[in-house]
């Protein structure tokens, strides 16, 4: 039953057409961010780049001081990379511990935890603004970590939850026949299965923190610290309609995303679709 | 996607509603065994980052809410004066609109068309998986990346009206992003761009629950494609279409990225969102407060549609 059938032939094709002309935009990103300055106002993004020329991208990774795609890039890497961490260490045995300790106290604190998930950053802007101005942490990327981690806290909470609950107790009560401690049991047996939930993690929050704008914007302008997209922003605020180079920095910003999709694009699917579903 | 934006809609996970009947006696053992796997202050850094970066500063922004604080200091208690001026002025109740307007074209259109891509890529095809992976490929991209490309795109001598042009379509060529009659409809194509291979996804993993025998059954008893999607199909995936569209509407409730790359909120905040409206008010402005009390509006919006979302999967759960 349902089998290839001519219907079938028929909804390839126009899948396949349909397809063509949803990627048709970054088609012409990539077309674009290969022209000349001139050939890049002038022409319609459907002329295929002739010259083919670097120049696009040799002005993109020549931007200095806060267009500066490099620093940006180095400042999006640091505070992704210890949200990511913070996120795994404190998440998973956070979750690990509402998951196995079943009191009324415990269950109270995992539905608050749940809670704030929803809760729209914009209304905590104000307060966590001067907050991190106080304690000197407003521009800093320790100040990002902090603030990304403690954002995203109840997601990774959530998603780990998922899997703790699941855990089978077997192993963790035979590694205390053996006599293990408690934290060694976490970190040696329960941490280790943990593995597809710790990927969830890291992808969900890997690529939240590197493509926000939003919260960086606010917490980051005009300091060092300026993350990729916030460069990305003020550069091409800079550049008017220099469409080559625009496009090359925005090239240059997805590739670490796009290497990594490419090469877990399922991972990347299933997470999305099995973190939402919960 | 900004800040939180992907967290998903939180369901109370069903293992825990049934831990709760058990006997007294059953529940303390496994409190015993349970105390000793795991230590309850293991828990206490993560929960005292959660109780201040979203239950303090929540407060605390509820209350900055009805001041006229400048960033600096607070004069004084303005009562509801800042919310009179969001649901009287022009400019907050274009940003009002806006946002709804938004929001709601976003979640159908969204839904409708993730839906039907998932339902076309769900099996006999052999091209499905490269397909969903360059369909889903824009849900990874910054939306300022990707804002940046439609921008372009929408230019007056861009693509889409050379496009236009070429099939003789000259009557509906714009700029786009300069008429206050397109912007906001503009702001969409590229939100819907972004975010169907998001609703594609969970609509597969959806469509994997729905089993093809029950399709079968019905093709045997002659129902045409149509009538098995509207009645076997799409029934089945109710808890998934609720999920789905809480997500996208919150999503678009709390919209930034786009409007802000797109257009600033012009021309003349035609354009603006809650969210724009929120930074310009309080950042460029220094109206702490009424950008404070415009987020708690938009708080209680999103509040309101999770709320909905709990009661509709608890409905679902009661059949």
């Amino acid at each position: 039953m349902f089998r290839y059938s001519k219907g079938t032939a028929g909804r390839e094709i126009g899948m396949v057409l349909v397809t063509l002309v949803f990627v048709l935009p970054l088609l012409i990103l990539l077309n674009v961010s290969l022209k000349t300055s001139g050939d890049s106002i002038a022409e319609s993004g459907f002329t295929l780049a002739d010259p083919v020329s670097g120049s696009g991208f040799a002005e993109a990774v020549g931007g200095e001081g806060q267009y500066s795609l490099l620093r940006g890039a180095i400042n999006s890497a640091v505070i992704t990379g210890g949200t990511v961490l913070v996120l795994i260490a404190l998440g998973s045995i956070t979750a690990f511990t509402l998951t196995r300790i079943t009191s009324r106290l415990s269950r109270v604190a995992f539905g608050a935890v749940l809670l704030a998930i929803v809760l729209p950053s914009q209304l905590s802007l104000v307060p966590l603004y001067s907050g991190m101005r106080q304690l000197d942490l407003l521009g800093t990327r320790t100040g990002m970590v902090l603030l990304y981690s403690g954002m995203l806290m109840p997601l990774a909470v959530f998603l780990y939850s998922g899997f703790t609950r699941s855990l089978l107790k077997e192993y963790e009560e035979a590694a205390q026949m053996e006599g293990a401690g408690r934290f060694t049991i976490f970190s040696r047996i329960v941490f280790p299965l943990l593995g597809p939930a710790t990927g969830t993690v890291a992808i969900f929050a890997g690529l939240i923190v590197w493509n926000d704008f939003f919260t960086s914007l606010v917490f980051l302008n005009g300091s060092d610290a300026v993350t990729l997209p916030v460069v990305v922003y003020s550069f091409v605020g800079a550049l008017v309609s220099k469409w080559n180079v625009v496009f090359a920095a925005v090239i240059l910003s997805m590739v670490p995303i796009l290497t990594a999709y490419v090469f877990a694009q399922k991972q990347f699917m299933q997470g999305f679709a099995g973190g939402v579903k919960g | 996607m900004s800040g939180a934006a992907l967290t998903s809609p939180a369901t109370p996970p069903p293992a825990e509603a049934s831990a709760r009947p058990s006997p007294p006696s059953s529940r303390s053992g496994r409190r015993l065994s349970a105390s000793r796997v795991a230590a309850w202050w293991w828990s206490l850094p993560a929960l005292v980052v959660v109780a201040l970066v979203h239950y303090a500063a929540v407060v605390a922004g509820a209350g900055y809410a009805f001041t006229d604080f400048n960033g600096f200091r607070v004069r004084s208690f303005v009562g509801w004066a800042n919310f009179r001026e969001i649901f009287t002025g022009a400019a907050p109740l274009t940003a009002l609109t806006n946002t709804f307007v938004i929001a709601i074209s976003f979640l159908v259109l969204t839904n409708v068309i993730g839906m039907a891509f998932a339902v076309a890529l769900n099996r006999t095809l052999k091209t499905r998986y490269v397909l969903r992976v360059l369909l889903f490929a824009p849900v990874v991209l910054s939306p300022l990346a990707v804002s940046y490309v439609w921008k372009f795109l929408f230019q007056q001598t861009g693509p889409i009206n050379q496009v236009l042009g070429a099939v003789g379509l000259e009557g509906l060529q714009r700029t786009w992003l300069g008429d206050p009659g397109t912007v906001v409809p503009a702001i969409i194509v590229v939100m819907v761009w972004q975010h169907v291979g998001l609703t594609m996804v969970i609509y597969i993993a959806g469509l994997a629950n729905v089993p093809v025998e029950s399709e079968e059954a019905a093709a045997i008893d002659g129902a045409g494609p149509f009538d098995r999607f509207r009645h076997v199909t799409l029934p089945a995936l109710r808890p998934t279409v609720v999920v789905a569209s809480t997500l996208i509407l919150v999503q678009g409730l709390r919209v930034f990225d786009q409007v802000q790359a797109l257009t600033g909120g012009g021309p003349f905040g035609a354009s603006d969102t809650l969210a724009t409206s929120i930074y310009k008010e309080t950042f460029v402005n220094g109206r702490f407060g009424f950008g404070a009390a415009m987020a708690l509006v938009m708080t209680v919006l999103v509040l309101i549609c999770a709320g909905v979302q709990m009661l509709l999967l608890r409905e679902k759960g009661d059949d």
